[in-house]
């Protein structure tokens, strides 16, 4: 097993830093009435940028729940710029430009777990070496799909890394009445492959984990799931009161074991980082930030961007809307 | 038009099989995967003998799974893939549903045209054999009513054929449904060689001024009968074969109930939101002052679809289609 280097960690901590400014702006954007609802990431920072600092994005695919984007710049700046289409509901914010190996957010709880199964097995067939990463939560492993697809990646021997980010609760629904099971990991008994439990909280320990499956999903010996067990730090999204139900106790313990903050104490410590370096990212970032949501806001649509891409080829009556929809007579008559 | 007097006698499974044979040779991206497709051919045949020439890489048996069919043929296609994918009766597709109408019909909308679900799933539907329950669900009309779906009837050998090799070369997604009762039940020539139907044309099954009977899959069969029958008395009625309801061939069925003046629309399933509905809201939307008769349809009950000793009272036979045509030649 390889740890990751000193660079690496650098690098996570960074992502890590610019996933949190930039989901902090874009929480702000929410409250000002420029974007739609967004899902904070404080706490899942360390799980995400560890995992994919792992992987090779060259080779290797992502495919994510929702709240991942931000924290997957390892993949290409174009990731924040169709994430931030996204937000603004511009249809071409699901569109992530070939040949990046990530797939859209996905709001349909776990269903893009089979899809990730799917694409280690095309992979397999075509002789590509690669893997697939699959995030999705401690509520989405409640769905069928998670069950489903497990059992299919542990019969096919599916390259897929299953990484279940438990952060505690789904929307209000906390952990015990999700499952019954002594842990998410535990589940990985049922689909015949290894269950790996993982302090989220730690970055090093989570590459780890998935650099550890990785090697064994390129080995031909299979999939593998790992839960990182994390503390949701905000929200469940701008529409939600956690106040409400989350236990404030509890709250103030996650606080104080931050990822983030742990990660940069460590690194500081060691001479690897210091408030310069933060103070610099954290602007690098939302200069960046800034500098793509005005290019987002101003991006092109054709008037009849809603009909666009349903099918490769209108149908008669498709054509029909269209020529309805753009304002003229409908068969030229 | 070479070749065009060559063909085989085929019963629609045998049409399907050889289909399937041509289409895994001719490309090898193709990839079968559903519930004993493999070691056992299909529970139909249809799958016979494919894992026997292109091996289990190519043609899969997968875990009673129809989220994970479904779900991993998403994943198959956007590594590059064509998977065909069965399920094994179509009531069963009630297990994928979330996986076809959320996912597989919008992966190219909301990737703006990133990835291309070429995606074919066939499955088995409609009565007269008398299944278990939940066997031989219609759900057409639910299917049709998902933007991004296309839906595709075959109801002869040659359309199983020509419209199954269209519906694996589409990059679109396309839901195959092919009759039950047709399976062994409807054997007709078949061209040899590359066959294809292009989706979206209608069928003229039967010629006919007085009236026209619109229907697809088994129910043209019986529509033709019922057509045949009556020619005796001087009646000049009409079939026409929609083929695929996505996309709809609109100017067949214009042309055809401009010519007639009369209309009879057939379906297995429930009368309520069927797509006979649909059918008819088209002829109004595109012809209505050209009719002289109400439309009349021909349906299922509106009830779930039946246990077998009384499913024979729930799905159209000659004697309501007959029925519905002597009123609607009587009418107005």
């Amino acid at each position: 097993m390889a740890r990751p280097s000193d660079d690496q960690l650098r690098s996570i901590l960074e992502d890590m830093v610019t996933a949190r400014v930039q989901a902090r702006r874009l929480w702000n954007l929410q409250r000002q009435g420029q974007v739609g609802t967004v899902a904070p990431i404080d706490g899942h920072e360390a799980a995400i940028v560890g995992a994919v600092h792992a992987l090779d994005p060259e080779h290797d695919w992502v495919v994510p729940q929702y709240r991942e984007p931000l924290a997957l710049r390892r993949y290409g700046p174009e990731i924040l710029d169709r994430y931030l289409l996204y937000n603004l509901g511009h249809p071409a914010g699901g569109h992530i430009p070939d040949p990046i190996r990530v797939l859209p957010p996905q709001i349909s709880l776990g269903t893009q777990i089979p899809h990730a199964v799917g694409i280690a097995w095309g992979m397999t067939l075509q002789d590509e070496s690669g893997i697939v990463l699959v995030f999705f939560g401690d509520g989405s492993s409640s769905e069928g799909d998670f069950y489903e697809a497990g059992n299919l990646a542990g019969v096919l021997k599916a390259p897929v890394v299953l990484l279940c980010l438990n952060n505690q609760w789904a929307i209000s629904t906390p952990v015990h009445l999700q499952t019954a099971a002594e842990s998410f990991a535990a589940k990985a008994e049922a689909f015949g492959m290894p269950g790996i439990l993982v302090d989220g909280n730690d970055a090093a320990a989570v590459y780890d984990a998935v650099e550890e499956a990785k090697a064994r999903a390129l080995a031909n010996r299979g999939p593998t799931l790992i839960e990182a067990s994390l503390y949701r730090l905000g929200p469940h999204t701008t529409a939600d009161d956690p106040t409400r139900y989350v236990p404030a106790d509890d709250l103030a313990a996650a606080q104080r074991d931050d990822p983030l903050e742990r990660l940069r104490t460590e690194l500081s410590n060691r001479g690897l980082w210091d408030d310069d370096t933060h103070a610099a990212t954290e602007a690098a970032a939302l200069a960046r930030f800034d500098e793509a949501f005005e290019v987002a806001k101003t991006a092109p649509l054709e008037p009849d961007a809603v009909l666009n891409h349903c099918y490769s080829t209108d149908t008669q009556r498709l054509a029909r809307q269209r020529t309805e929809l753009l304002g003229r007579s409908p068969g030229g008559g | 038009m070479e070749g065009v007097d060559s063909t085989s006698d085929l019963t629609m499974v045998e049409a399907i099989n050889e289909t399937l044979h041509a289409e895994m040779a001719r490309d090898d991206r193709v990839v079968l995967l559903g519930e004993d497709v493999a070691r056992n051919g299909g529970v139909f045949r249809a799958t016979e003998g494919l894992l026997e020439k292109f091996g289990e890489q190519r043609v899969v048996d997968t875990p009673i799974s129809e989220a994970a069919i479904v779900g991993s043929a998403v994943g198959l296609a956007i590594a590059g893939l064509v998977p065909v994918a069965e399920i094994q009766f179509l009531g069963f597709a009630y297990q994928a549903m979330h996986q076809l109408a959320g996912q597989v019909a919008r992966l190219r909308y909301r990737t703006r045209g990133r990835f291309e679900p070429a995606i074919t799933i066939r499955a088995p539907f409609g009565g007269g054999v008398r299944t278990p329950e939940l066997h031989s669900d219609s759900l057409e009309a639910q299917l049709a009513n998902i933007p991004g779906l296309k839906v595709v009837l075959p109801a002869t050998p040659a359309d199983a054929k020509g419209l199954l090799a269209t519906s694996i070369r589409e990059p679109d997604p396309v839901l195959f449904l092919e009759p039950l009762r047709g399976y062994r039940g409807i054997r007709g020539p078949v061209p040899n060689g590359e066959h294809l139907v292009p989706l979206g044309t209608a069928r003229t099954a039967r010629s006919g001024d007085d009236l026209v009977i619109i229907s697809w899959s088994y129910q043209v069969e019986l529509a033709t009968r019922v057509a045949d029958s009556l020619a005796s008395e001087g009646l000049s009625i009409a079939v026409l074969d929609l083929r695929t309801l996505v996309p709809l061939d609109v100017e067949a069925i214009t042309n055809a109930v401009v010519r007639c003046g009369r209309a009879v629309v057939v379906q297995e399933a429930a009368e309520t939101g069927g797509f006979a509905s649909e059918v008819i809201a088209t002829i109004n939307d595109e012809c209505f002052w050209s009719l002289e008769a109400p439309v009349a349809r021909v349906s299922g009950f509106d009830v779930p679809y039946p246990v077998g000793m009384v499913e024979h009272l729930h799905v159209p036979n000659e004697e309501r289609i007959l029925a519905a045509v002597r009123q609607t030649l009587d009418a107005g």
